[in-house]
C-alpha cells in the first residue's frame, strides 16, 4: 500500500446508542489519495463509521483528527473543518428550493467568500464534467436520481475538499442509474482524490479502491487491498458475506 | 276579468310596498352613513384596525421565529433547554387564556399607571398572543423539514445558525404559508375586540354608530363587508405567493 500523509487519524472511537455498540473500539488512519471502500452487513456500523469522521454523529468515546486537528475536541471549529470534508448522502440532500447552480454556489459563495461570478465559473466547471452543465437553471425535482447523485457529489467538490465522504451513494437509485454515478466517483479516484466509500458494490470496491475495510458488529473484522480481501478471505465472518453478496 | 283585477291590485301592493322599503333603506343608508359624515367613522376605524393588525403581526412573526427557533434549537440539538421551558411556559398560557383576557390583563393591569396610547397596548397584546401561534406554525415547518437537509447544510461547513437561515427556513416558511396566511386572518379579526381597551376600530366605528341612529342594519353589516373583502383579498394575495413560491418545489 503506497500511502502518502495520514489525513483522518481515529482513535480508540467508541459509539453507544443506549446499549447497541454502533462502533466498538475502532482505530484506523486514513491516508491522502487513497480510496478506501467500506463494506459489511447492514447494522455493522459502517456508516456511524463514516459519519462520526466529519462529527455528525458524535462519538461517545474516542479521536478523530483531520489533518492533525482533534475535531472530537469542543474547541474545534468543526464547521471550518467540514470544509474540507465533502459528504455525499445516500439520499441525496439536494436543496430543493434553489436551482442546481444554487446549490453548487452558496457554500462557496457564503463561506469561501466568493464572487457570484467566480462561484458560477467554478460550478459550470464541474457541471460540465459530470456532463450536466445543460441543467444549471433546473431544480432537483425535475432531475432523475442519478442525475441528482451526480449533483450532489459536484455540490460538494465546489468546496475543494480534501477527502470525500460518500455514505452508500448508490443504494437508493435505480439499477440503471447506478452505473453514472459510479462513473463519476471513478474519475474522481483516477484524479487523486481522497475517498471514502460506504458501499454495497462489490465490483466498485474491487475495481477502485486501493483499500478495503470489512466491518461488523462494530469493529473493522478484517482489511486488505481489493484482490487479496476478495480473493483471499481470512476471517469466518467475511467469507460467509462475501458468499452472500458475491 | 275579477281575477285580473286582483293580480293588477296585488302588483300594485307590492309596487307600494317596494317603494315604501326603497325609501327606508335610502333613508336609513344615508342616516348610517351620509349624515354627519359617519362613514368617515367608519374609515377611520378600519385604519385602526390596519393599524393594529399589521404591527401586530410583524411584532407576531418575529417574536414567533424566535420562540420557534428556542424549541427546535432545544429539540434538535439540545441545547438552550431553560429557555426552551420558559417559551413552552408562554405558549400555554397565551394559547390557554381567550385574547379579550389578554388584552384587558395588558391594558388594565400591566399598563395601568402607564399613559401608553391605546394603539400601542393593543399592537403589544395582540402581537404577544399571535407569536404563540406563529411559533407553533414555524416549530411544524422547521420539523416537517427532512434532518438529511440538515445534515447536508452542517456537511457543507455551515454553522447551525446559517443552516437555518438558508436551507431549513426558506423550506419551512413555504410549507407553512397557508397555516401562517391562516393565523393573520384569525389575529386580524380578533383586533375586533379592541373596543374593549377603549379603541375605537371598525367594529367598534359601527357599533357606535348603531347606538346613534338606532339602526343595526348598515352600520353591523357594513362593518363585516369590510372584515370579509380584507380577508379574502389577503387570501389571494397568499394563494398568488404560494404559487410564485412553488417553482422547483417536489
Amino acid at each position: 500500500m503506497a500511502q502518502g500523509n495520514p489525513l483522518i487519524e481515529v482513535v480508540g472511537l467508541k459509539k453507544y446508542f443506549g446499549e447497541v455498540h454502533a462502533l466498538d473500539d475502532i482505530t484506523e488512519t486514513i491516508y491522502e489519495g487513497e480510496v478506501v471502500a467500506v463494506i459489511g452487513p447492514s447494522g455493522s456500523g459502517k456508516s456511524t463509521f463514516l459519519r462520526s469522521l466529519n462529527l455528525l454523529e458524535t462519538p461517545t468515546a474516542g479521536h478523530v483528527r483531520m489533518e492533525g486537528v482533534d475535531i472530537t475536541d469542543p474547541k474545534t471549529d468543526i464547521d471550518m473543518l467540514r470544509q474540507k470534508m465533502g459528504m455525499v448522502f445516500q439520499q441525496f440532500n439536494l436543496f430543493p428550493h434553489m436551482t442546481i447552480l444554487k446549490n453548487l454556489t452558496l457554500a462557496p459563495m457564503k463561506l469561501q467568500k466568493l464572487s457570484e461570478a467566480d462561484a458560477n465559473a467554478r460550478a459550470m466547471a464541474l457541471l460540465t464534467r459530470v456532463g450536466l452543465a445543460d441543467r444549471a437553471g433546473a431544480y432537483p425535482a425535475q432531475l432523475s436520481g442519478g442525475q441528482k447523485q451526480r449533483i450532489a457529489i459536484v455540490r460538494a467538490l465546489a468546496m475543494q475538499p480534501d477527502v470525500m465522504l460518500f455514505d452508500e451513494p448508490t443504494s437508493a437509485l435505480d439499477p440503471e442509474m447506478v452505473g453514472e454515478v459510479l462513473e463519476v466517483m471513478r474519475n474522481l479516484a483516477c484524479d487523486g482524490m481522497t475517498m471514502v466509500v460506504v458501499t454495497h458494490e462489490m465490483g466498485f470496491a474491487r475495481e477502485v479502491a486501493s483499500r478495503v475495510l470489512f466491518m461488523d458488529g462494530g469493529r473493522i473484522v478484517e482489511q486488505n487491498t481489493p484482490q487479496e480481501l476478495f480473493e483471499h478471505p481470512k476471517s469466518e465472518r467475511l467469507k460467509s458475506f462475501l458468499a452472500k453478496v458475491l | 276579468m275579477i281575477a285580473a283585477i286582483d293580480i293588477g291590485a296585488w302588483f300594485e301592493t307590492i309596487y307600494a310596498w317596494l317603494q315604501n322599503a326603497w325609501a327606508n333603506l335610502s333613508s336609513d343608508f344615508y342616516l348610517n352613513f351620509i349624515k354627519e359624515d359617519r362613514w368617515k367613522f367608519l374609515v377611520r376605524g378600519l385604519g385602526v384596525t390596519l393599524e393594529v393588525a399589521f404591527f401586530a403581526a410583524i411584532a407576531g412573526i418575529v417574536l414567533g421565529a424566535l420562540l420557534a427557533i428556542i424549541r427546535t434549537t432545544a429539540d434538535k440539538a439540545g441545547r438552550l433547554r431553560f429557555l426552551n421551558w420558559l417559551a413552552k411556559l408562554y405558549i400555554t398560557v397565551v394559547r390557554g387564556t381567550p385574547v379579550v383576557v389578554q388584552l384587558l390583563i395588558i391594558n388594565f393591569v400591566i399598563f395601568s399607571s402607564a399613559f401608553i396610547d391605546a394603539v400601542i397596548v393593543a399592537i403589544i397584546a395582540f402581537g404577544l398572543n399571535s407569536a404563540a401561534y406563529v411559533a407553533e406554525v414555524f416549530r411544524s415547518g422547521i420539523m416537517s423539514i427532512d434532518e438529511g437537509q440538515f445534515e447536508a447544510g452542517r456537511s457543507l461547513g455551515f454553522s447551525y445558525g446559517q443552516t437555518m437561515l438558508y436551507i431549513v427556513m426558506p423550506q419551512a416558511f413555504k410549507n407553512v404559508l397557508p397555516a401562517l396566511a391562516n393565523e393573520f386572518i384569525t389575529l386580524l379579526k380578533e383586533t375586533s375586540v379592541s373596543g374593549y381597551i377603549g379603541l375605537i376600530d371598525l367594529t367598534k366605528a359601527g357599533d357606535i354608530i348603531r347606538s346613534r341612529t338606532f339602526s343595526a342594519f348598515f352600520p353591523l353589516i357594513a362593518v363585516a363587508l369590510v372584515y370579509l373583502i380584507m380577508v379574502v383579498v389577503l387570501s389571494a394575495g397568499v394563494t398568488r405567493l404560494e404559487r410564485r413560491l412553488r417553482n422547483g418545489a417536489r
